[in-house]
């Protein structure tokens, strides 16, 4: 797993509701057998208009998309299938956190196992946080995950909630299939009792 | 005092610490070409073995060519996802359903076909459409490629315990009115993000009268509530659909089992985190007019207007939906012209949504210009419904009779719709693009799809009975 302790970066915003799997990689895209290079399909058919050319306004093609780490989404983003492609796509893209009002469950799990972390805001935190991002494309934040604390650029901080454990991973980038792997023996006698 | 999902969940804790996840055993994992082989390449790099290949089922199905005779697999890529499938099912010992097998299929409806799915399993896929399998009383749900990974490695997950959501619905369907309706006037209701960090069970009078295959439909749509997983108690019907199937228990072992599921219901007086009610007599037919499942109206209601919603996050959705399927709000959707429609997927692809969509295809022709696409879940179901003369009728009509597979549910095997086509899917999801880029989806139930290949346009069934 990819370690996240703390990050300052500009945002991209991209506030739309319900962003579905399908949205952020399309289905026809995972043909693929491994993980690399997806970002250039990172919301691929957003990017390009119906007459199949790159929308020069869509928000990954700004100068400012350039460099931003974090994205900023709305409701319940990642919505939709398992693919796990949806983050990979994110990471390679070169975004590491999503702020966003909720994450959906699935896509949640696969974000932190890839060092992908979901910052869950309270309504009023987004809100103040896209009207700073309307007055200047430069804004910067800062995740601070020993904390569990957003630094919005008008120095107020909110708070963003992580269970402990995936915390604990997070930081330490620690291998959860490892962890899983210590537990052979209680495995091995759940097998022997159920079998 | 349990519930349903209590008692599943704790038959299945190997280890619990501390302020960590449970390490949760899990009985059966299903495997598809699609989300499984950067988790095998996972393995081989650590140098580990399949723990449980006999707990372990692959099928072929999300980019397999549907065309008569399978004709060969679209594109080099898909064919090298494929066939990389088969390698990793060699190398590792697990059986596969392949292509062309005269057991092949949809995962989601081999799974209880062949009787791998069984009431309180733990049944994990790198699908999100894993709920389906609730519908026996199992626990299942959709799991990403690193846990395919870390189940294959361990045969187990590591997992919080989720809320728990009844459904209740009370009252019986009317005619016309389908297990689809009922999960789409749900997510209408509660939206789709309404039930995530929960498992839901379905219980009331028109979940006990559904026949397994309906309940598979409601379960199955579960997650595009946003619901961890969709889990209905066993009882006769299900007992009955089980008995005698291939995987199944037998003889003592089949009285053993048939014992323990009978425990597997909610017990009086248990509590759930939250309740939803649905009037099931209420119910119409439901058809979706946007671009997330959660965007449904009767059949015979109007589009909503963004000038009525409050709220500007979804009044822009809806703007945005609305310009993206190019319909007018406030207008109805009953009368208005379709290009497509697809008859499939692991919602209604089983033996009774072919019938249905056959009855009311039965002595009429297709719509002058439009496609049907009718493809059958399984092997299974395509040659029940050819020893019933479906296919005949199908055809008769005019629409297209598939080989199986996921088709143009998601659109990776070359059935697709062009930008702008209209089409009505019995699938379940309308996400922008996901039948095709530039496509748009109506969600809705094999009735109201074979309406719609009959006449052309959305219509309301029950005006055919
Ligand atoms: S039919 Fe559609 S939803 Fe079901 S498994 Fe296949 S692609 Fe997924």
């Amino acid at each position: 797993m990819n370690a996240f302790t703390t990050l300052t970066s500009t945002v991209l915003p991209m506030p739309t509701d319900d962003i579905d799997t399908d949205q952020i990689i399309p289905a026809r895209f995972l043909k693929v057998t491994d993980k690399v290079g997806l970002g250039k399909l990172l919301f691929a058919d957003w990017r390009t208009g119906a007459d199949g050319q790159p929308k020069p306004d869509f928000p990954l093609h700004l100068p400012e998309a350039r460099g931003a780490r974090v994205l900023i989404a709305g409701r319940n983003f990642g919505c939709g299938s398992s693919r796990e492609h949806a983050p990979w796509a994110l990471y390679d893209f070169g975004f590491r956190a999503i702020v966003a009002l909720s994450f959906a469950d699935i896509f949640q799990e696969n974000a932190i196992k890839n060092g992908l972390l979901p910052v869950a805001v309270d309504a009023a935190t987004h809100k103040r946080l896209l009207a700073a991002r309307e007055g200047s494309t430069a804004i910067t934040v800062t995740i601070d995950l020993p904390s569990q604390t957003l630094a919005l650029p008008d120095g107020t901080k909110a708070s963003f909630p992580i269970d402990g454990f995936s915390k604990r991973c997070l930081l330490n980038g620690v291998d959860e299939l490892g962890y899983i792997l210590s537990f052979t023996p209680a495995i091995e006698s759940y097998e022997a009792k159920h079998a | 005092m349990q519930t349903l999902f209590d008692k599943v969940w704790q038959s299945h804790v190997v280890s619990q610490e501390p302020d960590c996840p449970v390490v949760l055993y899990i009985d059966l994992h299903l495997v598809h070409e699609v989300t499984s082989p950067q988790a095998f390449t996972g393995l081989r790099a650590r140098g580990l073995k399949v723990r449980c290949p006999e707990r372990t089922v692959a099928t072929m199905d999300h980019s397999t060519p549907t065309l008569p005779g399978h004709l060969a697999v679209i594109d080099a890529q898909a064919a090298a996802q494929l066939g990389k499938l088969e390698e990793n099912c060699r190398e590792f010992g697990i059986r596969l359903y392949a292509l062309g097998g005269v057991q092949q299929g949809i995962v989601h409806v081999i799974g209880p076909e062949l009787g791998y799915t069984l009431p309180g399993k733990t049944i994990v896929c790198g699908d999100s459409h894993t709920s389906t399998h609730g519908a026996f009383g199992a626990l299942a749900f959709g799991i990403g490629t690193s846990e395919v990974e870390h189940v294959l490695a361990t045969q187990c997950l590591l997992q919080r315990k989720a809320k728990t959501l009844e459904v209740r619905v009370e009252g019986a369907i009317g005619q016309g009115v389908t297990a689809k309706d009922i999960i789409l006037g749900l997510i209408a209701k509660i939206g789709v993000g309404g039930a995530t960090g929960h498992v839901i069970e379905y219980t009331g009078q028109a979940i006990r009268t559904l026949d397994m295959e309906g309940r598979m439909t409601v379960c199955n749509m579960s997650i595009e509530a946003g619901a961890r997983a969709g889990m209905v108690a066993p009882d006769d019907a299900t007992f009955q659909y089980l008995a005698g199937r291939e995987f199944a228990p037998k003889g003592a072992a089949w009285e053993t089992a048939l014992a323990y599921w009978k425990t597997l219901s909610t017990d009086p007086g248990a509590s759930f985190d939250r309740t939803v009610t649905v009037d099931a007599a209420a119910l119409e037919p439901m058809i979706t007019y946007g671009t997330n499942p959660g965007m449904g109206i009767p059949i015979t209601g109007v589009l909503p207007s963004p000038s009525d919603v409050a709220d500007s996050a979804e009044r822009a959705a809806l703007e945005k939906a609305l310009t993206y399927m190019g319909l007018e709000a406030g207008k109805p959707l009953l009368g208005r012209a379709i290009d497509v429609v697809f008859i499939g997927s692991c919602t209604n692809s089983r033996i009774s949504d072919l019938r249905a969509a056959a009855g009311v295809m039965k002595g009429r022709k297709v719509a002058t210009g439009v496609r049907v696409l009718v493809v059958p879940g399984s092997k299974a179901v395509k040659s029940e419904a050819e020893a019933e003369g479906l296919d005949a009728v199908f055809r008769e009509a005019g629409a297209e009779w598939r080989e199986p597979g996921c088709s143009m549910c998601i659109a990776m095997n070359g059935d697709q719709l062009s930008p702008g086509q209209m089409a009505v899917s019995t699938s379940n999801r309308n996400f922008e693009g996901r039948q095709g880029k530039g496509g748009r989806t109506l969600l809705a139930s094999p009735l109201t799809a074979a309406a719609a290949a009959v006449t052309g346009k959305i219509t309301d069934v029950r005006t055919l009975f």
